[in-house]
């Protein structure tokens, strides 16, 4: 695995880039490292002949492009990218009356920040200093986040491999770079439409052609700045819309639409246990004082059931010694003879007693 | 334990039914396996993430029903909805386990599962932070079903233990559901382009929280009926008890619907999409919010302030759907909306039956640990523990 010193540099600049928004208040802005490579397709030179596919499959051992290089028909239907196609040329009609039919090139645009690289949990995707973002196979689980991800639909999954399929795509002939060579497309292209060079140069090079030949060329130039700038350049003879590109698209990286959201996940961490906890502690302890407050009542409950039944015991006591006295009267009353003397006081009560 | 239903032996109605479609499905899988994913699904390489995808996204939002419940109960102290938490949670851990079976299917290299967190973590991937959320969560669940084995088994210490850190469970449970029910929603915040912006929003992060509690009441509200119908001699709580837990659960889901009607209600004018609500996809936008969110959502208010819980039940069902056709919307009908329809992804059939064989595991599972574990009731042996 070529992890390295590059691999764990990009890993860093994918870490800080978690800082999101507080970085875009900051003064430093990565613009990207400065002598950086990349490809400008001139569509107006583009006669569609295709010989940039031929190339690209010849150079990345895939069998060659369907239909020969003179066959037109192949533009019929657009075709798009795939595990056997890792560029390909289409045919648009521009909305403009009048103007002929224009090809353009499509294939991975080697971001300046590459979402593929920010969306991957195993940083299976490097930018590389000199431009092409590069992809290991050793780490890649098969998620196809980054394919998911793309907003140029320029990374294919081979389906078709049980085993060990890979993500493929343009690597912009990176072995090819290293070894000093062109990529294969652009050695391959006859009329000189793909240039590679330093994409600085190339954006000097597309803006003198576009002053040139206004008429010519759609003043936008596409890469130059959508999400945050594309190592392709493309330069377009009809309104990008109308060659399959999309439009208007912001210049702010699209990971940034990511990260910001992430990076309240540590926050999220650092707050909600405590807090649950707290809400946790409230109803403990309002369990707690509910069930002192259900005590308290009871013992109160129970005090006056207690002074009640004693009041009452009381009560009942006098009420049976006022009785029992009342009866022994009415005995007495009763069994005194009309003249005769009353009996002894002291022997009635114990009859009577309850 | 035995009950009547498990002495009619193995060949009831429903275990043939399960039986066969679990049999074919295993073979489609075994097909997935041997062929590669190009063979059973129709995925394309535009549409990489399809109908599997879709339902990862179901699965976990319905098994919101295991935090839902054991917040309200052990951090609220909505003590009566006790009887609950057990089903709820086992709901929850079948979600989770069937999320992680169709994620292994889906993923090319699914050997390689461990891999962000062993081999090189790529931490700026909304992916990774789902990963860990979910790796932790599920053992989180595992251990709030631990006391339901260890009363099986007998051992009292043990459950004592587990029992004794059941608030420190839920309070970590819902913080990794917080984080990772909405960062399921942040997967998308990538694709402004190929998500109709109907259904994009910079808060569907937002979104996707409020919907899974919305999705866990509702199954909740289910799993309590079909348990009492399925399994009534062994459940708890009586009908009358069973009714009134379920007027007032209707109560929360009208609240949470409620919440996130106007969670997305007010998503319309932040992003200034009101002209999209008048083309055919904005139609079809408006049959998911009024007739999946607030129509649902006043049905649970009715139901509950007229004590109906018929109509609750069948309203939660509704829910349930609802959060469904959202979460297949968003992943699969309005992905690549430009697209020309041949250009389009349909799932295969292929991959409905996997997904029907992955709802029918979890269905059948669920089944046997409720009847053969104190899932409904309280063991016997521990009436006074808790």
């Amino acid at each position: 695995m070529t992890i390295s010193r590059r691999g764990f540099l990009g890993g860093l600049a994918a870490g800080t880039l978690a800082a999101g928004a507080a970085r875009a208040g900051a003064h430093k802005h990565f613009k990207g490292h400065p002598d950086r490579l990349g490809l400008l397709h001139d569509t107006s030179l583009c006669v569609g002949c295709r010989s940039c596919e031929f190339a690209c499959n010849e150079v990345n051992g895939l069998p060659p492009p369907p239909a020969p290089v003179d066959d037109k028909r192949v533009f019929d239907k657009p075709r798009g990218l795939s595990d056997k196609l890792y560029t390909v040329v289409n045919r648009y009609q521009p909305a403009r009356g009048g103007q002929p039919a224009v090809y353009r090139k499509h294939q991975c645009m080697h971001c300046n920040e590459p979402c593929c690289a920010s969306v991957c949990f195993v940083k299976a995707f490097t930018k590389t200093p000199e431009g092409p973002v590069l992809y290991n196979p050793d780490v890649c689980v098969g998620c196809r986040y980054c394919v998911f991800a793309c907003p140029y639909y320029a990374l294919s999954y081979e389906y078709d491999d049980p085993t060990t399929p890979r993500v493929v795509r343009c690597t912009m002939c990176y072995p090819r770079i290293k070894k000093g060579l062109n990529p294969a497309c652009a050695d391959a292209c006859p009329t000189g439409a793909i240039r590679f060079g330093k994409r600085e140069d190339l954006i000097q090079l597309a803006r003198e052609r576009q002053r040139k030949n206004p008429e010519r060329y759609h003043p936008y130039l596409f890469g130059e700045d959508d999400y945050g700038g594309t190592s392709w350049l493309t330069l377009l003879a009809a309104p990008p819309g109308e060659m399959g590109l999309p439009e208007d698209l912001p210049h702010e990286p699209l990971p940034n639409l990511t990260t910001g959201f992430l990076s309240m996940a540590p926050l999220v961490a650092a707050i909600f246990p405590g807090m649950l906890a707290g809400f946790s502690a409230f109803t403990k302890r309002r369990r707690q004082l509910d069930q002192e407050r259900h005590r308290a009542e009871m013992k109160a409950l129970r005090e006056e059931a207690q002074s009640t039944l004693a009041r009452e015991r009381r009560s009942f006591q006098q009420q049976v010694q006022l009785a029992a006295e009342q009866a022994r009267r009415e005995a007495e009353h009763r069994l005194r003879p009309p003249a005769g003397p009353a009996p002894a006081r002291s022997d009635a009560p114990r009859e009577e007693k309850p | 334990m035995s009950s009547p239903a498990t002495r009619q032996g193995w060949f009831s109605p429903f275990n043939v039914v399960a039986g066969l479609i679990l049999a074919f499905g295993a073979v489609i899988v075994a097909l997935r396996f041997i062929h590669g994913l190009g063979y059973a699904t129709n995925l394309t390489q535009t549409t990489t993430w399809g109908l599997w995808t879709g339902f990862k996204l179901v699965f976990v939002a319905l098994a919101a029903s295991g935090y839902a419940l054991t917040t309200a109960v052990y951090i609220f102290g909505m003590d009566e909805y006790h009887p609950l938490v057990r089903p709820a949670v086992l709901s929850g851990f079948m979600g989770y386990s069937l999320f992680i079976l169709i994620l292994l299917f889906d993923l090319g290299r699914a050997w390689r599962i461990y891999y962000p967190f062993l081999v090189q973590p790529g931490a700026t991937s909304a992916l990774f932070e789902i990963a860990l959320c979910v790796a932790l969560y599920y053992t989180t669940q595992f251990l709030e079903l631990t006391p339901v084995a260890f009363e099986w088994l007998g051992w009292r210490r043990w459950r004592r233990v587990m029992v004794g850190v059941t608030v420190a469970l839920t309070i970590f449970g819902l913080l990794l559901s917080i984080l990772h029910q909405s960062t399921l929603g942040a997967l998308f915040l990538s694709v402004p382009g190929k998500l109709h912006p109907l259904w994009y929003s910079p808060y569907i992060p937002l979104h996707f929280f409020i919907s899974s509690c919305v999705g866990g009441i509702s199954m909740v509200i289910l799993l309590g009926v079909i348990s009492k119908r399925l399994w009534s001699h062994k459940f708890e709580i009586s009908r009358e008890q069973l009714d009134r837990l379920t007027v007032g659960l209707g109560k929360g889901g009208a609240i949470a619907l409620a919440v996130y009607f106007a969670v997305k209600l007010v998503d319309i004018p932040l992003g200034n999409k009101w002209h999209e609500l008048t083309t055919p996809w904005g139609a079809w936008y408006l049959v998911e919010l009024l007739g999946f969110v607030l129509l649902p959502c006043g049905l649970y208010a009715y139901g509950h302030r007229e004590r109906l819980p018929g109509l609750i039940r069948f309203t939660a069902a509704w829910t349930v759907a609802g959060v469904v056709l959202n979460r297949l919307n968003i992943a699969v009908v309005a992905f690549n909306w430009k697209f020309p329809l041949h250009l389009r992804y349909f799932p295969s059939w292929m991959e409905w039956v996997v997904v029907l064989f992955l709802v029918t595991l979890g269905i059948t599972i669920f089944r046997f640990v409720a009847r053969n574990f104190a899932i409904l009731h309280d063991h016997p042996d521990y009436l006074a523990h808790h």
